[in-house]
């Protein structure tokens, strides 16, 4: 039941969006989610959609992948379509009229194009955990950060700190399992009954479960200070980032991609209000 | 004797349907009579935590049915409940399971879901105690303050003060120090005696399961290798060697011996037993 979390999951493969540059992954997708905000009309989405539609084949994780990502915003994106759809008053007569509810032509349009809009969002962010192993995200988050340590941010404790979140977190379900069958093992109903008694009843499950964290999160300290570690300060790193010829290209097509979307915006007047 | 425990045909399966689908427990049946003090030895991942699991309903056969207390357990009007607090489990590492601010209110937690009366989880929490060899100064105390050892005998009571029919424990003595496993499988032992509970009793030692045991329920790859009286077992000691799996040492030392032409029986597997032995063999030279 718990194993179907499938937050930041990570698709191991070896394409050429794998390949790519952890840290131009990230500057890339950040640029992306811009461009879906800059642009104002449809003909901008649409090559926004196709560009990630043609990575998402590059990358070879499957377009199953894409429904999978949607499910779990499915709720948010039918709120903003309801919201938009019943808010919006254009200029010209209503499509429907009854009672005080009223539905324009622009209301129906504005809605369709924030749903896609989150929607291609949600579809573009996944892509990068999905193609990213958490490890390689990590590092390249702290490499970003790196110039807020002028400013003595803890960029490098920043990224320590995601880094064993990530890790635990398969550890910590599989003890959660463990833990909830030993209960239920002395009668403990878990799954039944309203929402108060779910919460009492899994009393007994949260309790051992931060018991053993605190403990391992000493023992994981401890382990970590006997083999001297103390900060990022002169720390090497295993796995290098390396940047190449390809992260170049991929920055040069995302960027002809944002001046095309900028045309596009100019060109083909916004029907936004 | 009636069996408490059978199961037919019992097959597991892991992640059915995806490419990481495997057998964990693949065609078993067994029997288990009342009363029986039976030994499960395996190699890790050779099914045993994923059989014990049937007997108590917290894993579902992929096929077969499990009839406790010859009541199928997954028909349509057993409650699932009912059968875990007449088949106690014990899981590996079981002090992970306490969460109460006592020792005595974490031990009436499987009572208390059994919905019986102050009194009665009073008498069954004292009982339980006293079997594990919990001190009645102990029982205020926050089980979070005590020993390993100590902890491990408070989850043990936890499901003992359940009394069930059937205890079934996975490696109650792992990760003690030899002290600590001799006190707790002794107290089991002894609990087994005085009220004649059917034990299933999951052990990588061998010698702790020789001791101890009647029975013994050998597992490999996900299949019951045998299931018989120790001394049976036992006498197919070089299958057991070729599984994989460990004897005795001292039955090791009397293969040796015999490999010398010292046959002293194939049935050793305790000191005492090989001391008695050798005894007699140095009596028959001499006489001879």
């Amino acid at each position: 039941m718990l194993k179907d979390i499938t937050i930041g999951q990570f698709f191991p493969g070896n394409s050429i969006i794998h390949r790519l540059d952890s840290r131009f992954k990230i500057i890339l997708d950040i640029a992306y989610v811009v461009m879906l905000f800059v642009t104002s009309n449809f003909y901008g989405l649409a090559l926004a959609g196709l560009f990630m539609i043609l990575v998402y084949i590059l990358s070879g994780v499957g377009l199953k992948l894409i429904f999978k990502s949607l499910r779990p915003i499915l709720p948010l994106i039918a709120i903003t379509c309801i919201l938009n759809l019943f808010f919006i008053k254009g200029e010209g007569e209503p499509l429907v009229q009854w009672g005080f509810i009223s539905i324009y032509y622009e209301g129906v349009s504005t809605s369709i194009f924030m749903a896609v809009r989150i929607m291609f969002l949600i579809i573009g962010m996944s892509l990068l955990t999905y193609t990213t192993s958490p490890i390689a995200l990590t590092d390249a988050i702290e490499r970003l950060l790196s110039p807020l340590k002028k400013l003595h941010f803890p960029v490098h404790e920043l990224a320590m700190m995601m880094t064993i979140a990530l890790r635990f977190i398969p550890t910590l379900i599989e003890e959660t399992d463990k833990i909830m069958s030993a209960q239920k093992a002395r009668g403990a109903e878990l799954d039944t009954g309203g929402l108060i008694k779910k919460a009492k009843a899994l009393v007994p499950v949260m309790i051992p479960l931060f018991v053993s964290a605190f403990k391992r999160a000493n023992e994981l300290a401890l382990a970590m200070e006997c083999r001297c570690y103390r900060g990022g300060e002169g720390r090497t790193r295993l796995k290098q980032l390396k940047s190449g010829a390809r992260d170049y290209i991929a920055l040069l097509i995302v960027a002809v991609m944002f001046v095309g979307l900028i045309l596009l915006n100019n060109f083909i007047p916004s029907f936004m209000p | 004797m009636s069996n408490i425990i059978e199961l037919k045909n019992i097959t597991y399966k892991y992640s059915t349907g995806t490419p990481f689908e495997s057998v964990a427990v693949d065609d078993v049946t067994l029997e288990v009579e009342k009363g029986e003090f039976c030994g499960i030895i395996g190699h890790t991942g050779s099914g045993k935590s994923t059989l014990i699991q049937h007997i108590n309903g917290l894993v579902k056969p992929t096929l077969g049915e499990v009839y406790v207390d010859g009541e199928n357990i997954w028909s349509k009007d057993t409650d699932i409940r009912q059968v875990r607090f007449k088949a106690g489990l014990v899981f590996q590492y079981s002090e992970y399971q306490l969460f109460e601010e006592t020792v005595y209110k974490d031990i009436s937690y499987g009572p208390k879901n059994m919905g019986l009366k102050a009194e009665e989880i009073d008498r069954r929490v004292r009982f339980a105690a006293k079997s594990m060899g919990i001190d009645d100064s102990l029982l205020e105390r926050s089980p979070f303050d005590l020993s390993g050892g100590q902890k491990r005998r408070v989850a043990l009571a936890g499901v003992i003060a359940m009394e069930p029919e059937i205890l079934i424990l996975d490696e109650p003595a792992a990760g003690l120090d030899p002290i600590g496993r001799e006190n707790v499988l002794g107290l089991i032992s002894e609990y087994h005696k005085q009220n004649g509970t059917t034990i299933l009793l999951v052990s990588h030692s061998m010698e702790d399961i020789v001791k101890y045991a009647q029975k013994v329920l050998v597992m490999n790859k996900g299949k019951i290798f045998c299931h018989a009286p120790t001394d049976e077992v036992f006498s197919r000691q070089d299958e057991i060697i070729k599984i994989g799996l460990d004897v005795p040492q001292i039955t090791r030392v009397m293969m040796r011996l015999r490999a010398k032409g010292i046959d002293l029986g194939t049935d050793i597997y305790t000191v005492e037993r090989a001391k008695q032995r050798i005894l007699e063999y140095k009596e028959n030279k001499n006489n001879a």
